[in-house]
């Protein structure tokens, strides 16, 4: 049994051998949202091919997470940018300050359309946001202006020009980006349409808050898991039912699933990009600029995002499903990233 | 019993008792089916799952190539002709291949076109030309044939994913006429006619549709307010208009019809080109060229045809002009089918025809053995010291009843356990193997003690008593006689327990493993990931071609695992020995 004992020898030596010689980290470490992951990482691929430097590690964190990570310091013990699907939080920044990560750059990097999609087979539905609050939260104003429990079980109850069909929602669970975007973007929108709740939030805005935020939980709206592909797939097999996800899903989709238009207006390319299409949100990189010049190309990686190959009209990125910025506000916010401005804390939410 | 019926004399059938024992017969009758069925059952999901995975990962399997004959150009490649190996690398190759590739098709002349046309080379196309020549520069200047990957949606298109179809032998003799950019195709057959009244059943349907909608949405107006009414009413409007328009298209059955992008495409191959109808009319249709016919003659039967992609164009992601490119390279020869090579031979990728799992698989194999070399020897040397060594005590007995536990803790506990421990307190770095073997060792531990204690008891303590009895030490009496004994039962439980280190997720995504990983593990602190997070991560994606890079992760995974425990079971039969 010597034999046994001077493998873990070995193996013990190795890996205090490798520690040592662990050195500077000369490769991008990125981390944060789900929903920015497809394009970072298509970004991180190119610079990797382009710039003969190591590919940048690009994990998929959530946004929420991510920001508790890139926040934790400055060192190359912490990750260098992180994702996200939505703009830094005023908590998060003076989290990142309190731990002398001070100079944050932001890359807007574009838009992702949220979207209410269906199968082609089914009957085609038009949608307001007030009309998807009603279908969807677990309390809506009764008659009398009270909050009453949710007493729709066909859409045709809410609006007698929607379809006579069950309501039945496929979306993201809590955990998920995409889920605090349907209730900013869907929810809180559509509950502001109803008078009585618009008075609400003058009155009492906490109250208001949880009406928004609370759906319900009787089978109308189905959590389907993290994986928008699941979505597409129940969606295929049902054709009554409708799923909550990101354009580039109902892009990728498009022989099978059509998006429903919400206010009237159609989700495409050209509806989120002008803005006509209100259900959409800005997607994010932020970058710690104390580590520009210590991390071989970040600076580089940076510059990499804000081209026109990668986020303009025609980059590589809108191939993926990223929704870019107009002209003008591109070539802006590829200025700011240039020359390395960093955010004011005080104009954060 | 038999006795007692005997010495009765009345018969077996008739004992008051029979009824009871028949109950007991059908109870376990019922018992056995009830076994069988649940057999049945299990076979049939695990049938249903093995067959889908099955289905959607083959696929991935292989890819469309297209062979192009280039000239590699010493100017674009290695214009001071040093056939130094970092210029060699840094050469055009990619303008050599889409000149090459636009050399098939002479009609592609304006910018887009040409974009379109690049569009269906993968954005890796040039890689293996790159390989080709740098792995032997003696071929620059002369010419060579290359196989050029396609794009991932090309690739979908090929293998049928994107549409359906139809393809029809000219029945007639096809003549056409040139106005201006339109072509006029007119048959002395039946064929323009079939077609036609193919394209207006498309139309009824969506006609019909309208029309019940409207009637649906009309009944609904009498019990509602006149708010409600009046944007119902124009609700009602805007659908009976737009399936007025449609009407107004297929009422007569002379008036031509107008193709858009909603309705599925017509092609007709003649002389060589493609004409796509933009007007069909039961006698022909009009339309614009995708490839100019070599000539304008008139057609014999059966020299020309006329395919339908079903899908309309506005829900597929190849174009007509891409279909039609494709198409012609297929019946050319030029594009093949082979086996993907690359998909174990290179790393994770965004586009998921140059996606491959090689990353994954290497660091599967550095976490694992990082997780065996600890696991073994700690969990083996803990198992021997508490089954023959130790006194049973009550701090033992804790220590015992917390290894029965920890086998059953969550795995994603000891992923935040190694984030706090190795990674926040050890400063070990993130996403490394040496972490992920770390924690993973953790997690299979358990299992192993178990095991190997469990294998130490079923050696007859006859054989450590005889050890015992001519001398040998305790310590020897174990090492020399028991241990080996012992060891095939040992080996099974690690190659169990690493099975289920080799399934992981959970554990990983806290320190960091589950990430976008290109460049190849060389180690065990460089970053990388492992197979379960590469088919987790795959899933996730929109692009529909990783899904079936997925299943085939998926499949890759499983042959690993049946490979494993297919060693168990060898090792167990050959070893085995039973007193």
């Amino acid at each position: 049994m010597n034999k046994l004992f001077s493998t873990v020898a070995i193996a013990a030596i190795g890996i205090a051998a490798s520690l040592g010689t662990a050195s500077a980290r000369d490769q991008i470490r990125i981390v944060g949202s789900s929903t920015v992951y497809p394009f970072t990482t298509a970004v991180a691929e190119n610079f990797g091919k382009t710039s003969g430097m190591k590919t940048p590690v690009v994990e998929s964190t959530g946004t929420g997470g991510g920001m508790k990570l890139f926040c934790e310091g400055v060192g190359e013990k912490f990750p260098d940018a992180t994702n996200a699907s939505r703009a830094i939080k005023k908590s998060e920044f003076a989290d990142c300050n309190k731990n002398g990560v001070k100079d944050i750059v932001e890359i807007l990097v574009g838009f992702d359309g949220l979207t209410v999609a269906q199968a082609k087979a089914g009957i085609p539905l038009k949608l307001s946001r007030k009309n998807f609050f009603l279908a969807l939260a677990k309390e809506v104003p009764g008659a009398d202006g009270k909050l009453v429990a949710n007493p729709y079980k066909n859409w045709s109850e809410i609006d007698p020009s929607l379809p006579n069909e069950k309501i039945e929602v496929l979306g993201p669970p809590p955990t998920s980006g995409t889920r605090d975007s349907m209730h900013e973007l869907f929810m809180e929108a559509g509950a502001l349409e109803i008078p009585a709740l618009k008075e609400l939030k003058g009155k009492d805005a906490k109250a208001f808050e949880a009406v928004w935020k609370s759906l319900r939980e009787d089978g109308a709206y189905v959590e389907a898991g993290e994986n928008d592909n699941v979505i597409v797939q129940k969606l295929e097999a049902n054709p009554k039912a409708f799923g909550v996800f990101g354009y580039s899903f109902l892009e990728e989709n498009a022989s099978k699933l059509a998006g429903v238009p919400i206010d009237g207006v159609v989700p495409t390319f050209e509806t989120i990009s002008d803005g006509t299409y209100k259900p959409s949100r800005e997607l994010y990189v932020y970058i710690k600029k104390a580590h520009v010049g210590v991390i071989p190309g970040l600076d580089k990686f940076a510059a990499e995002y804000v081209s026109d190959t990668a986020s303009g009209e025609e980059g590589y990125l809108s191939e993926k499903g990223l929704v870019p910025l107009p002209a003008e506000r591109h070539a802006e916010a590829a200025k700011a990233v240039l020359a390395m401005e960093t955010i004011n804390g005080d104009k954060l939410k | 019993m038999t006795d007692i019926t005997i010495s009765n004399g009345i018969p077996v059938t008739d004992y008051p008792r029979d009824a009871l024992v028949k109950k007991r017969y059908r109870a376990e009758r019922r018992f056995k089916f009830y076994g069988i069925a649940a057999i049945i059952l299990t076979a049939l999901f695990l049938s249903v799952v093995l067959l889908d995975v099955l289905f959607k990962g083959l696929p991935a399997f292989s890819e469309y190539r297209v062979d192009l004959k280039v000239t590699a150009d010493q100017a674009a490649l290695d214009p001071q002709n040093t056939r130094d190996p970092v210029t060699l690398l840094a050469g055009n190759y990619d303008k050599i291949i889409r000149d090459a590739l636009a050399a098939q098709f002479p009609d592609v002349s304006t910018r887009a076109e040409r974009r379109a046309l690049n569009g269906l080379l993968s954005s890796g196309a040039s890689d293996d030309f790159r390989r080709m020549i740098s792995g032997n520069p003696s071929l620059i200047g002369q010419e060579v044939t290359v196989p050029v990957l396609l794009s991932d949606d090309a690739d979908q298109f090929l293998k049928g994913y994107q549409t359906s179809e139809i393809v029809l032998e000219g029945t007639g003799t096809l003549s056409q006429t040139l106005n201006g950019e339109t072509y006029s195709l007119r048959s002395t057959g039946d064929d323009f006619a079939k077609a036609f009244q193919e394209m207006q059943g498309f139309l009824f349907e969506r006609l019909e549709k309208l029309t019940t909608e409207s009637a649906r949405l009309e009944k609904l107006i009498p019990g509602l307010d006149a708010n409600a009414a009046s944007s119902l009413q124009s609700q009602i409007d805007a659908i009976k208009a737009e399936a007025q328009t449609l009407n107004a298209r297929i009422t007569d059955a002379n008036v031509a019809i107008e193709l858009d992008e909603k309705l599925p495409s017509l092609l007709v191959n003649v002389n060589g080109g493609t004409i796509k109808a933009s007007q069909i009319s039961p006698s022909g249709i009009d339309g614009v060229k995708l490839i100019t016919p070599a000539s304008a003659e008139a057609a014999a039967p059966g020299s020309w045809s006329m395919l339908t992609l079903v899908t309309p164009e506005s829900n597929r992601r190849v174009q007509d002009q891409a279909a039609i490119w494709l198409t012609k390279m297929k019946s050319e020869g030029l594009v093949e089918r082979a086996f993907a090579t690359r998909f174990f031979t290179s790393g994770d990728s965004r586009e998921p025809e140059l996606a491959g799992i090689r990353g994954a698989l290497t660091g599967t194999l550095w976490t694992l053995a990082v997780t065996l070399l600890l696991c073994l020897p700690l969990g083996v040397g803990a198992a021997i010291y508490l089954e023959e060594f130790a006194p049973k005590n009550r701090v033992t007995e804790i220590i015992e009843i917390n290894i029965n536990n920890l086998a059953a803790v969550p795995s994603i506990v000891f992923g935040l356990l190694g984030l706090a421990m190795f990674l926040n307190f050890f400063d070990l770095p993130r996403s490394a193997p040496l972490v992920g073997g770390l924690v993973l060792a953790l997690l299979v531990m358990p299992t192993i003690i178990i095991a190997s204690r469990a294998a130490l008891r079923s050696v007859p303590p006859s054989i450590k008593e005889a050890a015992l009895g001519v001398g040998a030490s305790h310590q020897q009496a174990i090492f020399h006689h028991v241990l080996p004994l012992a060891m095939p039962g040992i080996m099974t439980g690690t190659i169990i327990g690493m099975a289920h280190a080799l399934g992981e997720t959970a554990p990983l995504l806290m320190i960091g493993m589950v990430a976008f990983i290109v460049d190849i593990p060389g180690g065990i602190t460089d970053a990388s990931t492992v197979l379960p997070v590469q088919i987790y991560l795959w899933s996730d994606l929109p692009e529909v071609a990783f899904q079936a890079k997925t299943a085939a992760a998926i499949l890759v995974l499983l042959v690993f695992l049946f490979v494993m425990n297919a060693a168990a079971i060898m090792l167990r039969r050959r070893f085995e020995r039973r007193w």
